[in-house]
């Protein structure tokens, strides 16, 4: 699975040239039509010092896209991050970062926010709390059992509280006023990056970083959970240890990302299985190409969602509808030339 | 289901729709808006209403209050405080829509309601849970059918039925003033976004439910989309470029977020400080339920199109005008401090 040095190289520098490729274009395409002459003199303005940030087109693309492309790399990003870990360390293809019932927390939390009428950021900060609260009580249940197969536990602690966050969530809905509330609830569950503000990256980037900088330095280690616990051990890693940093870094990224996009699925199943085709199984090689392939998706699914009809489609929606043949083609493809 | 099974076979033959004739003097005029399944009391026997969501809630309780057996939706909270301690404190009963009811048919028997009384856009499968629920517990169901514009005539024909036509040619009588309002507006007409949700990015598009009054009122949707349909979510790329006049919410976290996100400050709605929060207290003035509540919602919002800007006056004289409406509506006069508060800004 090695590859030679010059191969590396076109790998990554192709990932570069694919990501810089879609944030061009997204930066150029939007519902407020803009020559791309206006988009470069809005980008360039404030490097040049001309007094143009006031111009509709340098409001457009400063403080609409260029923050709504940021967050959809991050979302992406931590998405395919989480997936990547959650799969190496499950030892299970059909893992995604939901797994341990943080997208039901996140849901939980905040239709329970939209039910109770507060404001955004509110709504942001329950959600976060909801992942959180899922994903640590998933742990905690799977702490006490103890006989089983640790990951074994883990998932199914996860499916059950999921499912319970879930009940949670639908009694919501049942309660909620249904001309105003439950469409709230409605839109927010389908994920979306409509608002994505600056005030929203400045408090999911530091989440994310937290997540991901224990991620990359335990890159190697990693790895060793794709052997069985004991064989592991032998090699010197505290399995337990390292599962839970794992846990607790995934946690915050995917609960980051989802208080801030809603639910969106399919990106942190999906993307890491792409990577592995293209990069093969080796953490240190699969993390970062995962990491750019995910934020190249959302960023490209988000565009199409806000540019395809006259009105903002669900991220949740396109990223599937994108993806998911996408990844079918992917799978011939590979599987003829294999 | 062999009960329910029997049941329906039985009363199969027995009772089919028969829709009731308006009781209206220029029957020939109006629309067929009632459809009756099983026969009424005479409106003297009408005692228990059952309002089977929040639309009919509201029509039922600015008509015939003390009729209402319960809320179909939740009355607690500050929300609800405008409405007399005697009704507001009226059990919270559930919904019945169907698939989506929270009321179990058995509570519904319990309650002995002479009528269930259910307002909104008539379809073929409100009619068949309708005709469902009759059948199954054999009591008279009546669907008003109808949109805001056709309030007049609500009022009109479920106040006959509930046997208080002289309130209901009262309330009919400003539902059609109100609904005139827009004879008098010029045909140059500003443009209103409806900022629904916290981030006051879901709206209703043009022809939608949820944006009747800004139609009534004689604005223009500031949506522009060709397509039908009713709830969307847009982007603030959409709002620069469609560059609403005017910004109406009920929203109150996001009428905050306008006044401080940065990215809104762009919009002339929120520079020329034409975005307003109006009241949903007890009931939306602009939605939420869509019933007769919106109607001093178009008042309102055909005076601010007419003259905009706003002025302590115009809070004090608006002030008064929704405590008459609060009035006549719902039978209680609020202090100003509701629509001049912290929680809404007219």
């Amino acid at each position: 699975m090695r590859m030679k040095p010059a191969d590396r190289r076109f790998h990554w520098s192709f990932l570069i040239l694919f990501l810089m490729v879609v944030v061009i274009a997204a930066l150029a395409i939007g519902q407020y039509t803009l020559a791309p002459s206006a988009v470069l003199k809005a980008l360039l303005a404030p490097a040049i010092a001309l007094p143009d940030t006031s111009s509709d087109a340098g409001i457009v693309i400063w403080n609409l896209r260029l923050p709504r492309i940021a967050a959809g790399l991050l979302v992406g990003a931590a998405l395919a991050a989480a997936g990547t870990a959650y799969q190496g360390m499950f030892r299970n293809p059909l893992v995604s970062p939901d797994i341990l019932g943080v997208s039901a927390g996140a849901g939980l939390g905040a239709s329970l926010a939209i039910l109770l009428g507060l404001s955004l950021p509110f709504v942001q900060g329950l959600a976060f709390a909801g992942g959180l609260i899922a994903v640590g009580t998933v742990y905690w249940v799977s702490g006490l059992v103890r006989r089983h197969d640790p990951i074994l536990v883990l998932v199914l602690s996860g499916v059950a509280v999921g499912t319970l966050f879930g009940a949670g969530i639908s009694l919501i809905k049942v309660l909620a006023d249904p001309s105003v509330q439950l469409p709230s609830i409605t839109f927010w569950l389908l994920g979306g990056l409509n608002g994505a503000s600056r005030e929203d990256l400045m408090l999911a980037l530091p989440l994310v970083l937290a997540g991901l900088v224990p991620m990359i330095l335990l890159r190697w280690h990693v790895n060793l959970l794709a052997l069985a616990d004991e064989e592991a051990a032998a090699l010197g890693v505290d399995v337990h240890k390292l599962r839970r940093i794992l846990i607790v870094a995934a946690t915050l990224m995917t609960a980051a990302a989802v208080s801030i996009a809603g639910i969106v699925g399919w990106v942190g199943l999906v993307i890491p299985h792409v990577a592995r085709l293209i990069a093969g199984s080796e953490f240190s090689r699969l993390l970062p190409t995962s990491i750019l392939l995910g934020a190249g998706f959302l960023v490209i699914a988000d565009t199409l969602a806000r540019s395809v009809a006259s009105i903002e489609l669900p991220l949740g929606i396109l990223t599937a509808l994108v993806g998911a043949p996408a990844f079918i083609w992917l799978l011939a493809r590979t599987g003829r030339s294999g | 289901m062999g009960m329910n099974r029997r049941h329906f076979l039985g009363l199969m033959g027995a009772l089919t729709a028969t829709p009731l004739l308006p009781a209206r003097a220029d029957a020939a005029e109006s629309k067929q808006l009632l459809h009756l399944f099983g026969d009424l009391p005479p409106p003297s026997q009408v005692q228990r209403v059952l309002a089977a969501g929040a639309p009919a809630g509201v029509l039922v309780y600015t008509l015939a209050p003390e009729t209402l057996l319960g809320w179909p939706m939740s009355m607690q909270g500050e929300k609800s405080r405008v409405v007399p301690e005697a009704y507001r404190n009226l059990p919270y009963l559930g919904r019945l829509a169907g698939r989506g009811s929270t009321m179990p048919l058995e509570k519904l028997l319990a309650l002995k309601p002479d009528v269930i009384i259910d307002v909104g856009t008539v379809d073929d499968t409100y009619l068949s849970a309708a005709k469902r629920v009759h059948q199954q517990t054999g009591i008279p169901y009546l669907l008003v059918d109808g949109s805001l514009e056709d309030s007049p005539q609500q009022l009109q024909d479920v106040g006959q039925l509930l046997g208080v036509p002289d309130r209901a040619a009262k309330l009919a009588t400003y539902a059609e003033k109100t609904l005139g309002v827009i004879d008098t507006m010029p045909a140059n007409r500003p443009s209103v976004y409806l900022a629904r949700g916290p981030k006051g990015l879901e709206t209703g598009l043009p022809g939608s439910i949820n944006t009747e009054v800004i139609a009534l009122a004689g604005g223009r949707n500031a949506v522009q989309v060709e397509s039908g349909g009713n709830l969307a979510q847009v982007s603030l790329e959409q709002l620069l470029h469609w560059q609403p006049d005017m910004i109406v919410t009920q929203s109150a976290g996001f009428f905050e977020l306008a006044q401080s996100a940065a990215a809104w400050q762009h919009l002339p709605a929120i520079k020329n400080r034409q975005c307003y929060l109006l009241p949903e207290a007890p009931f939306g003035w602009l939605d939420g339920p869509p019933s007769v509540n919106r109607l001093v919602g178009i008042n309102w919002l055909a005076n601010k199109l007419q003259n905009p800007g706003s002025r302590r006056s115009d809070t004090k004289l608006w002030a008064d005008k929704a405590a008459d409406f609060y009035q006549l509506f719902y039978g209680t006069r609020p202090g100003i401090d509701i629509f001049a508060g912290q929680t809404v800004r007219l």
